[in-house]
C-alpha cells in the first residue's frame, strides 16, 4: 500500500511541475521538456495503480500495455514536437525568448 | 560589459519571484494535485480492476503473457492505432527536415568505435530474444523495437552507415511493414471470422508473432529516423549546409 501510494505521489508532483513549467515558460523546448516529464508522471501512476502486492491477486496487465505503448509513442511525438520546434525558430518572424537575436537574457534568466 | 551583468542579474532575480498570475497557477495546481492525490489515497486496495477478467481468458488469446495478450489481441485496435502514430510521426518528421547524412567517419574516439561494434550485434540478439520471448514473458514488439531503435541511434553517433546502409525502398519498406502487416491481418480476420482483429483462436499465437516481428522492426527503424532527424538525404552530401541546423532536431 505504502509504496504503491510513495510511486503514485511521485507521479503526481513530477505530473504538477511539468504542468507548472509548461504554461509559466514560453520557450518551445522548455515546453516539450515540461510536457514529457508530465508523461513521466502519468506513466509511473498508471503502473503504481496496476500494481498488487504479492499475494493479493494478479497484476493487473491493462494498464501496463498502455504504458509499454505510450512510452514509444511519447519518443516519437517529443521527436516531432522538437523537429516542430526547430521548424519555428528557422521561419518565424515572432520574438520567441531564447533567439540570438533577442540577447541572451531570457534565455539565462529561466535556469 | 558590466552593464550588461547588472540587467542580467536584475533579469534573474525578477524571473526568481513569482508574479500574481504564477502564483495564482500555482494554487490552482496544488489544488488539482490534492485533489487527485486524495482520490489516488481512497482506491480502496483490493479493486480488482480488469486483471480477473484478461485471466479468464488467458487461454483464448493463443499467447501466455497476459500483457501482450492484452496489447495485440484484447485491445489491439489501440495498439494498431499507436502504430500508426508512429508512421504518421515519421512522415511528418521527413516532411520537416532533411538530415544530412556525413560520408566520411569524422573524428569519433577509438573506444566508442569498438563500444559500438561490440554492442550493436548483440543489442540485435537481445531485441531478437526479446520479440520472441514476447508470447510467454514480459516483452514484445514494442521492447524488441526500442532496443532496436537504441542501436541505431548507437550507430548514428558514431557516424556509422547505419541509415545510410540501408536502401531508400527498402527503407520505407520497413517502415510501413509493421503498420501495413497489423492492417493485413485484421482484415484477414475481418474476411475470415467476421471481427476486425478477431483472431481464429488456432492462429493466434503465430499471428500475434508475426505481427510482433514486423512491428519490432518498424519501430526500431521509426525511433532511429526520427533520431536522425528529417528525410534522409543521400546525393550531394557538400550542398546540403542550409538544411544543418534542421537536421539536428535532436540535440538543439
Amino acid at each position: 500500500m505504502i509504496t504503491t501510494l510513495l510511486y503514485s505521489m511521485t507521479g503526481l508532483l513530477l505530473f504538477a511541475m511539468g504542468f507548472f513549467t509548461l504554461i509559466v515558460h514560453s520557450h518551445p523546448l522548455r515546453k516539450i521538456l515540461a510536457v514529457n516529464v508530465m508523461s513521466t508522471g502519468v506513466f509511473l501512476i498508471l503502473v503504481a495503480t496496476a500494481y498488487k502486492p504479492l499475494g493479493m491477486g494478479q497484476i493487473d496487465p491493462v494498464p501496463h500495455a498502455m504504458v509499454l505503448t505510450g512510452i514509444v509513442v511519447s519518443v516519437s511525438v517529443t521527436a516531432l514536437a522538437l523537429l516542430l520546434a526547430c521548424r519555428v525558430q528557422e521561419t518565424s518572424n515572432l520574438d520567441l525568448p531564447g533567439r540570438k537575436k533577442q540577447g541572451r537574457i531570457p534565455e539565462e534568466s529561466g535556469q | 560589459m558590466k552593464t550588461e551583468e547588472k540587467i542580467l542579474r536584475q533579469a534573474q532575480n525578477r524571473n526568481k519571484r513569482l508574479d500574481a498570475f504564477q502564483r495564482l497557477l500555482l494554487f490552482l495546481i496544488i489544488c488539482l494535485i490534492t485533489a487527485l492525490g486524495t482520490i489516488i489515497w481512497i482506491i480502496p486496495d483490493d479493486t480488482p480492476g480488469l486483471a480477473d477478467a484478461v485471466v479468464s481468458m488467458q487461454e483464448h488469446s493463443g499467447v501466455e503473457s497476459s500483457v501482450t495478450a492484452v496489447l495485440l489481441n484484447f485491445r489491439g485496435y489501440d495498439t494498431l492505432l499507436e502504430v500508426m502514430v508512429l508512421l504518421l510521426a515519421v512522415i511528418g518528421a521527413w516532411s520537416l527536415a532533411k538530415a544530412p547524412f556525413p560520408r566520411q567517419v569524422t573524428n569519433t574516439s577509438p573506444v566508442q568505435m569498438g563500444v559500438v561494434r561490440l554492442l550493436v550485434p548483440l543489442m540485435f540478439l537481445v531485441a531478437a530474444y526479446l520479440v520472441w520471448q514476447g508470447s510467454h514473458l514480459a516483452g514484445g514488439a514494442f521492447q524488441g523495437g526500442a532496443i532496436l531503435g537504441a542501436a541505431g541511434v548507437l550507430l548514428l553517433v558514431t557516424d556509422l552507415p547505419c541509415l545510410r546502409a540501408i536502401p531508400a525502398q527498402l527503407l520505407r519498406i520497413g517502415l510501413v511493414l509493421g503498420p501495413l502487416l497489423f492492417v493485413g491481418v485484421a482484415l484477414f480476420c475481418l474476411f475470415f471470422t467476421g471481427n476486425l482483429l478477431g483472431y481464429p483462436e488456432e492462429t493466434a499465437g503465430w499471428l500475434i508473432l508475426l505481427i510482433e516481428i514486423a512491428c519490432a522492426i518498424s519501430i526500431g527503424l521509426t525511433l532511429s529516423s526520427l533520431f536522425a532527424g528529417g528525410h534522409p538525404e543521400y546525393e550531394r552530401p557538400q550542398s546540403n549546409n542550409p538544411t544543418e541546423s534542421s537536421g539536428n532536431g535532436e540535440k538543439p
